[in-house]
């Protein structure tokens, strides 16, 4: 049965003594490697060179504060139900008096985490979302020795304070956020 | 009685039926049941006396009766008008009752706050099913929302005055069910709001039916409040013997733990009825305060089985029914031993800690709640020993 009309019949008649030495083909296989040489190269050195990331690239998470610095995150659940690989949990408690300058409002998230072995970046935690609380960043997230490390924290995950960390800040906002490191 | 009463035949977006004198319209649809039956924020069909105040249940009579055929001329609250024999209905059929329904979805939404994020009845709430299906994505009110002084009305109710629409639900709720009534509607007009009289604590039994009652989040469980979303907790129908009330209930879980305990709910969002087994009489299924606010346990309840949700709900996400966990075989195939994980997820998450119950905290979680975690627990001993 011929299912295409490309189909080659193979050929199996022996090699004559010239085929037989593959001096052509091994000089054929030379020439392609030869011309790489002189072509631009596709690699960077990475960490003294870095790409640019695409403008739609989605990393590493941050939770956003506004302009006083008070965490955005009210602990609505959306970005975990939105979540279809079910990374993030959170726990909610209520802002106490005297707490109004570190939570923008009534309620927030006293736990936010993301395991990041389960994210798999598609952003439609960013998508869903009301409070413009959290957003991919142009990160990676950081490789690491251990599980454990990839178990990111509201400590981890939050934005510098734009007032006490301003440059920090500022770098966060640039575009490329600084995430602390895990141990 | 001799004479059979006669039923009256309506027909309701072109579906006829045949019901009692006496029914009301919206009490017929329901009857056909389905997109046919308007939706209602305000009537409560358990509650002597509700409706007649939201207008989202609105309908066209294109004919008033079979004697007389004419048309009403403005729109009917179909909760409040009876029907007639061969009386024609329109519904969603109508365009005039649409765009009526939208705009009194934008009347009750001009001083609604929005503040769903944070809101305990997101998930469950009439209003926000009620602006997905004719909300408009704006809102063309220009001014400040009304506001209002924070009000502790007790300590098992949440009272947020700026949700509410003015239903009067929790205030049929406080006179048919409880002893006294301690609440109801202060002011009239735009500063109308509930309230209890020079900030009377709401103790009485069954009170706690107000907030199952109430259509939007103006009414939450104290108890719950910000413990869990809606959508994240398992209901399961569970009973227990309760000399007050029915106590049939649905168990709102995580793990374990019992976060809310609701009445069981109907396909209209309203408390089921159930046949009481000494009287044999059929009666909405009230449960007291004892069932709702102290039985935070599962131990306390006999449970049934998983509540049946509608699959379109938010509360059915990542819910799997009938579910069958397939038999580990791990421990069997390893001569007993138990795989060795390269993390335990619990070992490494602040969320859900042991040490913390949250369902057995009188109110929600604050930063305090969270200061004596089992991990801080841990280094302290830790350091205790190491000291010794």
């Amino acid at each position: 049965m011929q299912l295409t009309n490309r189909s080659k019949q193979v050929d199996r008649s022996p090699m004559t003594f010239l085929e037989s030495i593959y001096l052509w083909n091994i000089l054929k296989g030379m020439g392609v490697t030869i011309r790489h040489f002189f072509k631009k190269k596709v690699t960077v050195q990475y960490p003294e060179k870095q790409r640019y990331f695409s403008k739609v690239f989605r990393g590493l998470h941050v939770l956003n504060r506004d302009e006083e610095g008070r965490e955005n995150c009210t602990a609505c659940g959306l970005c975990a139900v939105a979540c279809p690989a079910e990374a993030i949990t959170m726990e909610a408690a209520e802002r106490l008096p005297g707490e109004e300058h570190l939570y923008r409002e009534e309620k927030y998230a006293a736990k936010y985490e993301i395991n990041m072995l389960r994210c798999i970046f598609c952003g439609l935690c960013e998508e869903a979302c009301p409070k413009d609380a959290i957003y991919l960043s142009e990160t990676f997230a950081p490789a690491n020795y251990q599980r454990k490390g990839f178990i990111y924290k509201k400590e981890d995950l939050l934005i510098p304070h734009p007032i006490k960390e301003k440059e920090a800040y500022e770098k966060a906002k640039s575009g490329r956020v600084d995430v602390k490191k895990k141990d | 009685m001799s004479e059979e009463t006669k039923l009256f035949k309506v027909t309701i977006d072109n579906i006829t039926v045949e019901v009692p004198p006496g029914t009301t319209i919206l009490e017929a649809a329901r009857k056909i049941g389905g997109d046919v039956a308007p939706p209602a924020m305000c009537f409560y069909s358990k509650l002597e006396g509700s409706g007649g105040k939201c207008r989202t249940c609105l309908v066209e009579v294109a004919q008033g009766s079979e004697k007389d055929p004419r048309p009403m001329p403005k729109l009917m609250a179909s909760c409040r008008t009876t029907v007639m024999d061969g009386m024609v209905v329109k519904n969603i059929t109508s365009e005039r009752v649409i765009e009526a329904r939208n705009g009194v979805v934008e009347i009750l939404l001009i001083n609604h706050p929005l503040d769903c994020p944070i809101c305990d009845q997101a998930g469950e709430c009439d209003l926000q099913d009620l602006s997905y299906g004719h909300g408009t994505e704006g809102t063309r009110f220009e001014f400040p929302k009304r506001v209002f002084e924070k009000e502790d009305i007790g300590p098992l109710i949440q009272l947020h005055m700026t949700r509410c629409i003015l239903c009067y639900r929790c205030t049929y709720v406080a006179d048919q069910l409880t002893d006294k009534r301690v609440h109801g509607i202060l002011d009239r007009g735009e500063r109308a709001e509930i309230s209890t009289y020079i900030s009377k604590a709401i103790d009485n039994d069954f009170s706690g039916n107000m907030i199952d009652v109430c259509p939007v989040g103006a009414l939450t469980d104290k108890t719950f409040r910000f413990k869990n979303r809606v959508w994240f907790t398992k209901p399961v129908d569970a009973h227990r013997d309760c000399d007050k009330c029915c106590g049939k209930v649905v168990l709102w879980n995580r793990g374990d733990e019992v976060m809310r305990v609701t009445t069981r709910d109907d396909e209209w969002g309203e408390v089921q009825s159930f046949v009481d087994e000494k009287t044999g009489e059929k009666k909405p299924g009230w449960i007291c305060n004892t069932c709702r606010f102290e039985k935070k346990k599962v131990a306390d309840w006999v449970i049934e089985g998983e509540t049946n949700i509608k699959r379109h709900s938010v509360i059915a996400q990542n819910k799997y029914q009938k579910l069958v966990v397939p038999k580990d075989t791990i421990t069997e195939v390893m001569d007993g031993r138990p795989p060795k994980l390269l993390m335990d997820i619990h070992d490494e998450s602040d969320v859900n800690d042991p040490a913390i119950d949250l369902s057995l905290i009188n109110g929600p979680a604050t930063s305090k709640t969270f200061n004596n975690t089992s991990k801080d627990k841990k280094e302290t001993t830790k350091k205790i020993t190491e000291q010794e």
